[in-house]
């Protein structure tokens, strides 16, 4: 059996570039996952240091509104479809299999297909930038009727999202269909990793809120080109209507690209505090309460359009709900480190910093899911300083934290922690001076979403670009050390981790290139 | 009734984040460049009962956040400090507490219940409506705001100002410093009278804005094809500023509001003068004379640099790929009559402007663009044509 896996692996299969195009191998597929996502990171991140170029100071310096526009637009595009996403993705076709001691995932030509449509959507998207009349310039959240002036670009920017939509649903029913049916004997469900929990509950989220999407932007499409009127109320429709359906995908879709991160975390806490996870079924009911309320609390990102006001007051409740299960899991993350015997290597920094800087996230959540006070908030810096809490530093840092967490163990060698601990240092501190100001911003009334600013909010954006610049210089450290680990280091244990507990410690560093030929038998 | 109780509301919460906010100034105050007014920290509490309810509501959830805040961190680095292996510590093995899983479940919930009840009290008088003593409405256009005083019969576009508008210009090389109200400066300022409960609807023509004045605590969104309602009544006489606040385009930074509270017999009078002018303006402008082609062209490069430069731009060449050139196109070298009906329908990204634009205005800008930019189709357009198109 070992043997013929053995053979399997180096006989049939193609070298190269080949080798890439044609893997059904999930450890493969998730690198290459990971590598688009780390692309796409720089890519995007590329767009946000133009932003912070041009609003270093008041006045136009650099580029044009519409261009300006079309940054922020395509930067959010990218990095949420292009690298978050995607960086779930490659770590759970990484992780899920040896988790739950399988020898690969369940449906691994479908695996394949949906890593290899990712290129072409983002081929798609930013082939825009070269074309007459420039990228999408509507917001990532393309509201009719204003993302319906979109030139030439236009169906380019749907096609592109229909594509990655239909990778992401591809991806979640293999990682669904894995998880059911691939679990080694004796592998309960309560018994699963965390982050292999938060993955399942993910993958439903995914496969219910991105038809819904691709529903959306479909009748954009019609709308545009086929004389609909979903979104006009000149023909009858409703321009509202659509910023419903997008919320609707769009609220689950936050979810989509955090609940992964709190698996991560609560991976690696234990690790380093040595200790179990405290809480574990409760961190299980807490997740599935965020999913579930996730899909009723759209509304609030769209407080102003003007709604009765039984609606803005059942979203507003339903809003503030979720602070419950997010602090349930926050106080289980604490209760873990209390009275652990905790070390501080580069993962669990990460994680600490995840924990700290998300709950300022949440707290501006909480904020902004106060209707009235949300009034003043709604688009204004104040939401962009929020967003980039909960995404960057929690959900950006989750997956730098895992890439260290486990790269000894896909590699077979240990990174450099002086490096490491440099760039969680340097990127904490810099992406602080980077966003906390925006928080400043938005309270004294600068808008989101311009090129230009009124002088009274000089002073904060020069600073936010300063940290801007340096959490952006910081990144390329990030690279340096994978580049490095990948090519040699200190030789990895099995296990890694003093702390390490799970299936994925039992094998050797690297891994062999099908996990468990022969299942483990789990107690 | 609804407005007593967000005065109530205000009351009632001001006393303990007063007391910190002075603690918080008087801290700041030490280090003086923190303490001006541009490296401002917090919301400004406004001049409206609705925007300082908004003002008490956060800053009530703004310390709550920060008492939860020190209590978790600090839980959390005295973990840090304590249980760390270096010291000597050794892990515990407990994994498991029903009873304390119960309780940070229901304390924070009590917490939200707390955070809950004041909010429906400011939302409930932030919606009520009712009872206004005027009613303005509020349309917005690529890029700018119409504002229709719909009792005293008032309308008018307002644009942003001359010098600001010079000033954003890319590459312009003017300093934004040197404008006065840079960017939060229009033309002509949207006036009311304090004291009065002001009824405001919102709409837009093409796509959806935002009308949005901070220290008035509004902003509802302005959607094509519906009409939204909120309402403010300022206290206070004096300027406040804002901006339009929904994604509308290139454009979107470069729309504002301005709002000039004054007292009711100023307001009057400012009605007044107002009407006036707009009777001037008519008498001048009767689309029923014959115009001279030196006066149609005087005022179309008028009409032209305020509306149609934007995206054609000063010289009349365009964007290539985005806004099409007027030099040399076909529209404004052929026939008359495809030209008025481009100009007065619309087609595409290029708005309909037979509601904005008064008949002589639109003849004048196309016999403007026949005759500019180095075209040569020498017709003059009379108003008479257009109105009666
Ligand atoms: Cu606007």
């Amino acid at each position: 059996m070992a043997h013929a896996a053995h053979h399997d692996d180096h006989a049939h299969h193609p070298t190269g570039v080949m080798r890439w195009i044609t893997t059904t191998n999930n450890k493969d597929i998730g690198t290459l996952y990971l590598s688009f996502a780390l692309l796409m990171f720089f890519i995007g991140g590329s767009m946000a240091m133009i932003i912070r170029a041009e609003l270093f100071k008041p006045g136009l310096q650099f580029v044009d509104p519409q261009f300006f526009n079309s940054m922020t637009t395509l930067h959010a595009l990218v990095m949420i479809f292009g690298a978050v996403m995607p960086a779930f993705v490659g770590l759970a076709n990484w992780m899920i299999p040896m988790m739950i001691g399988a020898p690969d995932m369940a449906l691994p030509r479908l695996n394949n297909w949906s890593f290899w449509l990712l290129p072409f959507a983002f081929t798609l998207l930013l082939s825009t930038l070269f074309m007459p009349g420039g990228a999408p310039a509507g917001g990532w959240t393309m509201y009719a009727p204003l993302v319906l002036q979109t030139g030439e670009a236009f169906p380019f920017l749907i096609f592109a999202v229909h594509i990655m939509g239909i990778s992401s649903i591809m991806g979640a029913i293999n990682i669904i269909a894995t998880v059911f049916n691939m679990r080694a004997p004796g592998m309960t469900f309560m018994k699963l990793p965390l982050f292999v929990w938060t993955w399942i509950i993910t993958a439903f989220l995914l496969i219910a809120a991105m038809p819904v999407l691709a529903g959306a932007v479909t009748m954009l499409l019609t709308d545009k080109f086929f004389g609909t009127s979903f979104f006009s109320a000149a023909g009858g429709g409703d321009p509202v209507m659509f910023q419903h359906i997008f919320w609707f995908f769009g609220h689950p879709e936050v979810y989509i690209m955090i609940l992964p991160a709190f698996g991560i975390v609560s991976a690696i806490v234990p690790t380093f505090a040595r200790k179990p996870l405290f809480g574990y079924a409760s961190m299980v009911y807490a997740t599935a309460s965020i999913a579930f309320l996730s899909f009723i609390v759209w509304a609030h990102h769209m407080f102003t359009v003007g709604m009765p006001l039984a609606g803005e007051l059942f979203f507003m409740y339903t809003t503030v709900l979720i602070a419950v299960p997010t602090g349930v899991k926050i106080f289980n993350w604490l209760a873990t480190m209390w009275r652990g015997s905790m070390t501080f290597e580069t993962p669990m920094l990460f994680a600490l910093g995840f924990i700290v800087m998300f709950t300022i996230g949440g707290f501006s959540g909480l904020m902004l899911g106060v209707t009235p006070a949300d009034f003043q908030y709604q688009d204004t810096y104040f939401v962009v300083a929020h967003f980039h809490y909960v995404l960057v530093t929690g959900a950006v840092f989750a997956i730098m934290g895992a890439t260290y967490f486990w790269l000894p163990k896909w590699t077979g060698h240990m990174y450099d922690e002086t490096l490491g601990k440099w760039h969680f240092w340097l990127s904490t501190i810099f992406v602080n001076v980077l966003f906390f100001p925006q928080h400043f911003l938005g309270l004294a009334g600068m808008p989101r979403r311009i090129p230009d600013y009124a002088v009274q909010f000089a002073d904060w954006n020069m600073v936010s670009s300063i940290g801007g610049f340096c959490f952006g210089a910081t990144q390329l450290l990030f690279l340096y050390v994978i580049v490095k680990c990948v090519r040699g280091g200190a030789k990895a244990s099995d296990r890694v981790w003093e702390g390490a507990e799970g299936l994925e410690w039992i094998l050797p560093s690297p891994p062999p290139y099908h996990s468990f030929v022969n299942p483990p038998l789990v107690k | 009734m609804s407005q007593a109780r967000g005065q109530t509301m205000g009351r009632g919460t001001r006393k303990f984040p007063r007391s910190m906010a002075q603690l918080i100034t008087a801290l700041l105050s030490l280090c003086p460049a923190i303490a001006s007014a541009d490296w401002a920290l917090n919301m400004r509490p406004g001049v409206t009962p609705n925007s300082q309810g908004i003002y008490h509501l956060h800053m009530i959830v703004l310390w709550i956040c920060v008492v939860i805040g020190v209590l978790v961190f600090g839980v959390m680095f005295y973990s840090i400090l304590h249980f760390r292996k270096s010291r000597g510590a050794r892990a515990a093995h407990f994994h498991e507490n029903t009873t304390v899983e119960i309780v940070w479940t229901l304390i924070p919930f009590v917490i939200l219940v707390c955070v809950a009840v004041p909010a429906t009290r400011t939302l409930i008088a932030m919606e009520s409506t009712g009872n206004a003593d005027m009613t303005i409405k509020a349309t917005g256009y690529q890029w700018r705001w119409h504002y229709d005083y719909l009792d005293q019969g008032v309308s008018f576009f307002s644009v942003l100002a001359e010098k600001s508008n010079e000033a954003r210009q890319p590459r312009s090389g003017i300093d934004p410093h040197t404008v006065e109200n840079y960017l939060l400066d229009v033309d002509q300022p949207l006036v009311v009278p304090v004291g009065k409960k002001v009824r405001l609807l919102t709409t837009a023509n093409d796509v959806i804005h935002a009308w949005w004045v901070p220290e008035l605590g509004v902003k509802r969104d302005a959607i094509p094809g519906f009409i939204n309602e909120s309402w403010f009544k300022v206290e206070t006489p004096g300027t406040y500023r804002g901006q339009c606040a929904e994604l509308c385009g290139k454009d979107h930074g470069f729309m504002p509001i301005v709002v000039v509270a004054k007292e009711e017999g100023e307001f009057n009078k400012w009605v007044e003068d107002k009407k006036a002018a707009a009777l001037a303006e008519a008498a001048a402008n009767d689309p029923n004379r014959e115009w001279k082609k030196e006066e149609l062209m005087a005022k179309g490069a008028e009409v032209y640099t305020k509306n149609c430069a934007v995206c054609h731009q000063a010289d009349g060449k365009g964007v290539p790929g985005n806004f099409p050139a007027l030099a040399g196109s076909e529209i404004a070298n052929g026939n008359v009559d495809d030209h008025i009906d481009r100009v007065l329908f619309g087609k595409n990204q290029m708005p309909a402007w037979k509601e904005t634009l008064s008949p002589v205005e639109i003849a004048a800008v196309i016999t403007y663009e026949r005759n500019s930019f180095g075209n040569t189709a020498g017709d003059v357009v009379q108003p008479k044509k257009v109105a009666e198109y």
